[in-house]
């Protein structure tokens, strides 16, 4: 009985709905969980850029980031008829036959800073931050430009098996041996704090005590890098150990501002979120080509180029923060 | 309903009148779900107007209907006075054995067969730590709980297996344009509502949760019933977890982790008292709907997730408070 009145309701308002079809580009940006800081800074692209672009953007997430939490709201968004889905996927799998769902409802499907490993094809396009195989590159030259490419460095990594670390690592040994820029640079150590603090902080000591003569330290990990200045810090030995690595701005504040730390890498998340909705509005307006070699211009971001596998990356280089700009940032 | 009933029959005869048939149905505490499902299905459709439409719903519904399957049998375990918390555990387990047995290249029947027969025996082994050994169910199944949970992860490891193309969504088979999972949970709960109103098996799980000393001295074979419950719970919590694998193509260790406390808080929402002897397979079918609807509801109006936890956690409280209120009222 209540599901034919129900039924009977239904009937009435999917006339309604219609009339909303011609309403301006709606996008939604489903998160991994709530009360992520770092969503914030991705939600704030999207919002400047549909403020720019006049399209609607809402952020919602789970309040867990289990593997299914999401589903409910994907499933939501495909009822409430948006345009454009953008993710940053809690599985690489478990999403597969709702994406699929709003793909066949004509909704354009992205994953933003994070990807469907192994499932590209239930979605269309994938925003990434920056392209992986450079990070390792870019941050040899950084420590480089601390240490005046002279001397002696070391890695304190994450754990042994974590692929986009090791993936970086390889990245740094190959530029210091082929490139004769860094000839007088010499890696003597890789350590693994398991982006534990405690283990990293251990680590970071035993380096300092084994190589006296130590110049720089490379720590592609934020737990790492944290834990790595914070030694420096209560040894007071800025001025000898220059440390640098991947870290979020927020963490490292405190560190820049007092000299432990001149400066760090990472990439902005907020760019991801600016050029998610640019592209999203110039496919779903023809303006954009959504296949691999297309590229199109985002404004503050020049020329972007699609890449294999439907891959966009937001940035060539990574971002780097100094006590300039660490300000600006707020993730 | 038929223990209410067993109960106030003597004593009606000795000096209280017979209750007003209106009285006998708002003591019901079904009759509180059913009041909020009302309210939630006004409140969804206010909140946003993409809500009210019943194909979205029951759409819905699927996503909950494996878990809402578990908590009808949760149900008449928690009436006879145990618990089990270990189903959402077991459905993992069952759907990494069978999901690990179809991709060695056993044929999926019989390794369906072979997952619903692995939670069977992860329901006799609960039972016998809380009837053999005699430990309280609520210890012996977070045990296991963890128990299972941790073995499933042994056998898919941190990677999710996948199942073949042809066997995924068992959630877009449509029966009368009902998916298929809320046809299964429908006709689970009028086999079970019959079972538990209306036999003497049924009458013994009210007898036992009330007080299982006198039903034993009555009698009735307790050790046996409670047997049959938890091998039934540990079978509906198998298919359950193959129901999932059908319906996201693929599993993973952490299947449905969590969700039993979604299990209990339907069971409870329905009026099912914790302690036993009380609920009913109608108040945790209404209870399975009103969650449905609520989250829904919320969901697609784009609600604060932090909100949508108060409203639930509001609402168990309500139901809490509204079942034992109406209990202590009926004994009077």
């Amino acid at each position: 009985m209540l599901k034919k009145s129900l039924f009977g309701l239904a009937l009435g308002l999917t006339m309604a709905t219609g009339a909303f079809a011609q309403d301006p580009l709606s996008i939604v940006y489903v998160g991994k969980n709530t009360g992520n800081p770092y969503f914030d800074s991705i939600t704030g692209g999207f919002v400047d850029a549909c403020k720019e672009l006049g399209c609607e953007f809402e952020f919602v997430a789970p309040p867990t980031a289990e593997a299914t939490s999401q589903i409910p709201f994907i499933e939501a968004q495909i009822q409430r008829g948006v345009d454009v889905i953008a993710i940053a996927p809690n599985s690489p799998d478990a999403l597969n036959q709702v994406l699929d769902d709003a793909k066949s409802k004509g909704i354009l499907v992205l994953t933003v800073n994070g990807d469907l490993t192994g499932n590209e094809s239930h979605r269309d396009a994938t925003i990434l931050p920056v392209n992986f195989d450079i990070v390792g590159k870019d941050q040899v030259e950084m420590v480089g430009s601390l240490i005046g490419y002279e001397g002696e460095i070391a890695i304190l990594s994450a754990t042994t098996e974590a692929p986009d670390q090791n993936k970086w690592i390889v990245g740094m040994n190959e530029t210091l041996a082929n490139d004769p820029k860094y000839a007088k640079m010499k890696l003597v150590a890789t350590v693994y704090g398991d982006d534990q603090p405690e283990k990293s902080t251990t680590e970071m000591e035993a380096l300092l005590s084994n190589y006296p003569n130590l110049k720089g330290v490379i720590a592609p990990t934020t737990v790492g890098i944290a834990a790595a200045a914070q030694v420096v810090q209560s040894r007071g030995i800025a001025s000898t150990v220059h440390v640098t690595g991947l870290g979020l701005p927020s963490e490292m504040r405190d560190f820049v501002k007092d000299g432990t730390v001149t400066a760090f890498q990472l990439w902005s998340p907020y760019n991801e979120g600016w050029l998610a909705a640019h592209f999203a509005k110039g496919v779903k307006e023809g303006t954009i080509k959504n296949e691999v070699g297309s590229t199109f211009e985002v404004p503050n971001l020049g020329t972007v180029t699609i890449n294999a596998g439907n891959s966009i990356n937001t940035q060539a280089e990574l971002t780097t923060f100094n006590a300039e700009n660490i300000d600006d940032f707020n993730f | 309903m038929s223990a209410l009933e067993t109960q106030s029959a003597p004593s009606s005869q000795d000096a209280a009148p017979v209750r007003p048939r209106w009285q006998t149905i708002i003591i019901r505490p079904e009759t509180m779900t059913l009041i909020l499902l009302v309210l939630g299905v006004f409140a969804g459709g206010l909140l946003s107007p993409y809500f009210l439409d019943i194909n979205y719903i029951l759409k819905s519904f699927t996503l909950y209907a494996e878990v809402a399957m578990v908590a009808l049998v949760l149900t008449m375990v928690i009436i006879a006075g145990e618990i089990d918390l270990s189903p959402a555990a077991n459905m993992a387990l069952s759907a990494c054995v069978f999901a690990w047995m179809q991709q060695a290249g056993i044929p999926i029947p019989v390794a369906v067969a072979i997952g619903l027969a692995s939670g069977v025996l992860m329901g006799a082994i609960n039972a016998f730590f809380a009837i053999a050994l005699q430990l309280p169910s609520i210890i012996v199944t977070i045990g296991t709980l963890t128990l299972y949970r941790g073995l499933a992860q042994i056998i898919a490891g941190d990677k999710s297996i996948r199942v073949p193309e042809w066997f995924i969504g068992i959630d877009k088979i449509m029966l009368a344009g009902i998916p298929l999972p809320a046809v299964i949970f429908i006709v689970l709960a009028i086999v079970l509502g019959v079972v538990l109103g209306g036999t003497i098996f049924g009458r013994q799980i009210y007898q036992i949760g009330t007080n299982e000393i006198a039903a034993r001295h009555a009698g009735i074979r307790s050790a046996r019933i409670k047997l049959i419950l938890f091998l039934l719970i540990g079978f509906v919590a198998a298919a359950a977890g193959i129901m999932t694998a059908s319906r996201l193509g693929s599993v993973r260790y952490d299947l449905a982790l969590g969700q039993e406390l979604q299990m209990v808080l339907m069971a409870m929402l329905g009026g099912t008292y914790i302690f036993g002897g009380r609920g009913t397979i109608l108040g945790t079918f209404l209870a399975a709907w009103l969650l449905v609807i609520v989250s829904t509801g919320m969901i697609v109006a784009n609600v604060l997730p932090a909100v949508q936890l108060v409203v639930l956690g509001g609402l168990l409280i309500v139901s809490i408070v509204a079942t034992n209120f109406i209990y202590s009222r009926a004994q009077r």
